[in-house]
């Protein structure tokens, strides 16, 4: 498996993503320039937190003009698979290839803690090794965090199953007290209808090592290489 | 640059330049929670007369002349500038 983990000025997970997919779970990633324009050859793109040129205008804004991300949807639409977290969603967001936009937390915090989340939908490329209802623990760092969408879109993400994570306790239940941004219907994540691109705000990759306290976060990136690994068979008849 | 270049009508380079003043707010209904915060230091300063602060952004745009400008100046809100499904925005000319 092919992965690529863009990286703007600002990004900050960058490295982390890189050292979970590569050193940790073996997978071929490569850093991608933000000035790219070609994503051929690689089977999915993980778009890393940080702050995207400094966060300025609002979180992802300026990013999701760049050339990369102008090269995401022909990419997504050549069948490839794509992670938003945290500034990777909100660039996801802003570039209008997931519907909704982020506000500032509520309370005006930036809040930097573990967090669960219920998986909601696992017919996507990052969620497909996990069961209905699963419960992840993973942690949260952001100011500006809370999803937002207007009436129509909340009804365009009901239709579509595009909710793929909400904010819940450890025991699953969605509650308010769980949401720690004041997030629309407790949201952590969305999808495309078709489940390719989904953005979190939880980060998978720092929570993949024992010594960091979860492992929960393999397990997105382990079934996007399942994910590849059945698309590839299914395709051309052979396991890569 | 030439600091003044900014006003009305300047020429930079042979080219009359106008200035857009643009302000981004968010939408009346989208809870504005830097505001809120802000509203509380003022009161923590003293200024219990305070009710509501809205925050938002302000920018300064020199545009050289031709065209339609308010076509321009929409495009680039719409597009860039403000986010259409949280915040709306004003502007001026000058």
């Amino acid at each position: 498996m092919e992965v690529g983990v863009v990286v703007f000025p600002g990004s900050n997970c960058d490295r982390d993503t890189y050292h979970v997919l590569r050193e940790v779970l073996g997978y071929r990633a490569h850093y991608v320039w933000h000035e790219e324009r070609s994503l051929d050859g690689l089977d999915a793109v993980v778009l890393p937190g940080g702050f995207s040129y400094g966060d300025y205008l609002r979180a992802g804004a300026i990013a999701a003009v760049s050339p990369v991300v102008r090269a995401l949807r022909p990419f997504v639409d050549r069948g490839g698979a794509v992670l938003g977290v945290c500034n990777g969603f909100q660039v996801l967001l802003e570039a209008g290839l997931l519907p909704g936009a982020m506000l500032p937390n509520l309370g005006g915090e930036f809040r930097c803690e573990f967090v669960h989340v219920r998986v909601e939908r696992v017919d996507t490329p990052f969620t497909c090794l996990l069961p209905p209802g699963a419960v992840l623990r993973l942690p949260i760092a952001h100011a500006e965090g809370r999803y937002y969408a207007d009436a129509a879109t909340r009804a365009r993400l009901a239709r579509h199953r595009q909710v793929v994570f909400r904010y819940c306790d450890p025991s699953g239940r969605v509650t308010e007290a769980a949401v720690p941004n004041g997030a629309l219907d407790a949201i952590a994540g969305v999808a495309s209808p078709d489940g390719a691109v989904v953005g979190l705000m939880p980060h998978p990759e720092r929570a993949s090592e024992e010594i960091l306290g979860s492992t929960d976060g393999r397990r997105i990136f382990e079934s996007l290489a399942s994910w590849v690994r059945s698309r590839t068979a299914g395709a051309k008849g052979a396991v890569r | 640059m030439d600091p003044t270049a900014a006003d009305a009508g300047t020429r930079r380079g042979g080219t009359r330049v106008r200035t857009v003043r643009v302000v981004v707010t968010l939408k009346p209904g989208v809870l504005d929670a830097p505001g809120q915060a802000i509203r509380r230091g003022l009161h923590a300063l003293g200024h219990a007369e305070v009710e509501e602060v809205r925050a938002g952004r302000y920018f300064e745009i020199d545009v050289a002349e031709g065209g339609d400008l308010d076509h321009l100046v929409r495009e680039m809100c719409e597009g860039f500038l403000a986010n259409p499904l949280i915040e709306q925005y004003r502007y001026e000319v000058v």
